[in-house]
C-alpha cells in the first residue's frame, strides 16, 4: 500500500518535473548569491559555508511543501486517500517519502558542487553529504505537519514559512555544527548523532500529528 | 451542523441490503454534508452511524473496505491516464487492477481509445466517467454517490442506472444524492428528502 502512495506520488512529479528543477535552481542560486556577494575571501568564505548551505536547504524544501497535498486536496483525491482501509498515518508517510525523495535528495546530491564554491575541503564536503541525508527527513517530516495545518487556507505558503521554519532550528543548529566541526578538525559524530535522533523523533510524532491536521482540514 | 448551522436533525434511518436510498433537497440543504458523515470523511455532531451493527468510528479503516464514496469532486488526476487513474485508486484501495481489465472497465464506461490521454485532456463529463469506473471494480457494499450525474450526457446517466441497479440486485446498497431521478427499478427504493 505505502508502495503505492510513493509510487503514485513519484509518477505525478515525474509528470510534473519543473516543479523539481525550480527547487534545486533555487538551492543552486541562494548559495551562489553568497560567494559572488561576499568576493574571495576563502577564509570568511570556508566558516559561513555550513550555516548558507544549511539555510538554503531548508528554504528550498519549505518551496515545495506547498504542493505536497495541496493538489490532492484541490482536486478531491486527498478525500479518497483518506477513506482508503490503511491507517492514514501510513498515507502521510508514503507521502512524505514521496517528497522526500523528489525535492530533497536532488539537494543533497548537488550540496557538495555548491559547497565547492566555499573552498570547503574534500572531506567536509562527506560529512555535509551525510548532514543534508540525515537531516533532510526532518525537513519533510516537520513540513508535512505544517502543510497539511495550512491546507486550504489562502496565503498558506507564508504561513508554512512561519509555522515550520521555526521547528527547523534544531535541525539546522546539529547540520550546520556538523560540517562546521569538521571544518574546525574536530569530529562531527555528535553533531550527527543528534541529527539523528531528531530525525527519529519527527519520524515518531509527525506522521501522527499530519494526519489529525489532514483529517481536520478535509471536515 | 455546519459553522453555527443545524442543516438537519432527529434523522434516523436503517438500510437493508439491496435498498436505493435517493436524498434531494433544495442546495445547501445538507446532501453533501449527509453523505460525508455516512462515510466518515465529517462527524456528525450528535448521534453515530453504524454498519452492520458497529458504529463506524469503531471499525475506522475496517468500515473503509465495505464503502465507496464519489463526491462531486471526482478525484481523477489531471497527469495521470484514465487506465492509471482507474488502477491506481484501486491499488490504494488493495484491489489490483490489470492493465486488461481496466481497458475492459473503461470501454463499459464508454472511454474506449481514450485510455491512455492523460486526464486533463478529457472532458469533464469523461473525467466524471473515470472516477465512476471504480463503482465496476470496488466490490464494496455500500455506495455513496454525491451528485455524480452533473455533466453526464443521458447515455453516461443510462450506464449509471444499470450499475446501480446490478449492485442493488447482488445486495448492496446505493445512496444517491441528487437533483434528477433516476428511476431506479430496484426491489426496495426509498426517498429522503432534506428541507433547509
Amino acid at each position: 500500500m505505502l508502495r503505492w502512495i510513493v509510487w503514485r506520488d513519484l509518477t505525478l512529479a515525474w509528470r510534473r518535473r519543473a516543479d523539481i528543477l525550480s527547487t534545486v535552481f533555487f538551492f543552486i542560486i541562494v548559495v551562489s548569491l553568497f560567494p559572488l556577494g561576499i568576493g574571495p575571501e576563502t577564509e570568511l568564505l570556508r566558516s559561513i559555508a555550513p550555516g548558507v548551505i544549511w539555510v538554503a536547504a531548508l528554504l528550498a524544501s519549505m518551496l515545495s511543501l506547498n504542493r505536497l497535498f495541496a493538489n490532492d486536496h484541490q482536486d478531491g483525491t486527498l478525500e479518497q486517500l483518506l477513506l482508503t482501509p490503511q491507517p492514514v498515518f501510513m498515507v502521510v508517510l508514503g507521502k512524505v517519502l514521496a517528497h522526500w525523495i523528489v525535492s530533497e535528495i536532488p539537494l543533497v546530491l548537488i550540496a557538495p558542487l555548491v559547497g565547492l564554491q566555499f573552498d570547503i575541503p574534500n572531506d567536509t564536503l562527506w560529512i555535509l553529504v551525510l548532514s543534508l541525508l540525515i537531516g533532510t527527513p526532518v525537513l519533510s517530516l516537520i513540513g508535512s505537519v505544517g502543510a497539511a495545518l495550512t491546507l486550504g487556507l489562502r496565503g498558506g505558503g507564508v504561513l508554512i514559512s512561519i509555522l515550520v521554519l521555526p521547528l527547523y532550528i534544531p535541525a539546522l543548529i546539529f547540520g550546520a555544527g556538523a560540517v562546521e566541526a569538521s571544518i574546525m578538525g574536530t569530529t562531527p559524530a555528535p553533531h550527527l548523532y543528534l541529527l539523528g535522533a531528531s530525525a527519529i523523533v519527527s519520524l515518531i510524532f509527525s506522521p501522527w500529528a499530519t494526519a489529525a491536521a489532514l483529517r481536520i482540514s478535509v471536515e | 451542523m455546519r459553522g453555527d448551522r443545524r442543516l438537519f436533525s432527529g434523522l434516523d434511518l436503517s438500510l437493508a441490503a439491496g435498498t436505493y436510498l435517493q436524498v434531494t433537497g433544495p442546495n445547501g440543504s445538507g446532501k453533501t454534508s449527509l453523505l460525508r458523515i455516512l462515510c466518515g470523511l465529517l462527524a456528525p455532531a450528535e448521534g453515530e452511524i453504524k454498519w452492520q451493527g458497529e458504529s463506524i468510528r469503531s471499525l475506522a479503516e475496517d468500515f473503509f473496505t465495505s464503502v465507496t464514496y464519489l463526491g462531486h469532486r471526482h478525484g481523477v488526476k489531471d497527469e495521470l491516464s484514465a487506465i492509471e487513474n482507474l488502477r491506481i485508486s484501486n491499488a490504494l484501495n488493495g484491489i489490483v487492477v490489470t492493465k486488461d481489465r481496466a481497458r475492459e472497465v473503461l470501454a463499459r464506461m464508454g472511454l474506449a481509445g481514450r485510455e491512455s490521454l492523460p486526464a486533463r485532456l478529457l472532458s469533464e463529463g469523461q473525467r466524471r466517467r473515470v472516477a465512476l469506473g471504480r463503482l465496476l471494480t470496488c466490490n464494496t457494499k455500500l455506495w455513496l454517490l454525491d451528485e455524480v450525474l452533473t455533466s453526464l450526457d443521458k447515455s453516461a446517466v443510462d450506464l449509471i442506472r444499470s450499475l446501480i441497479e446490478e449492485h442493488l440486485a447482488s445486495g448492496g446498497i446505493a445512496i444517491v444524492a441528487t437533483h434528477q431521478d433516476l428511476a431506479i427499478a430496484a426491489g426496495s427504493s426509498q426517498r429522503l428528502e432534506l428541507a433547509t
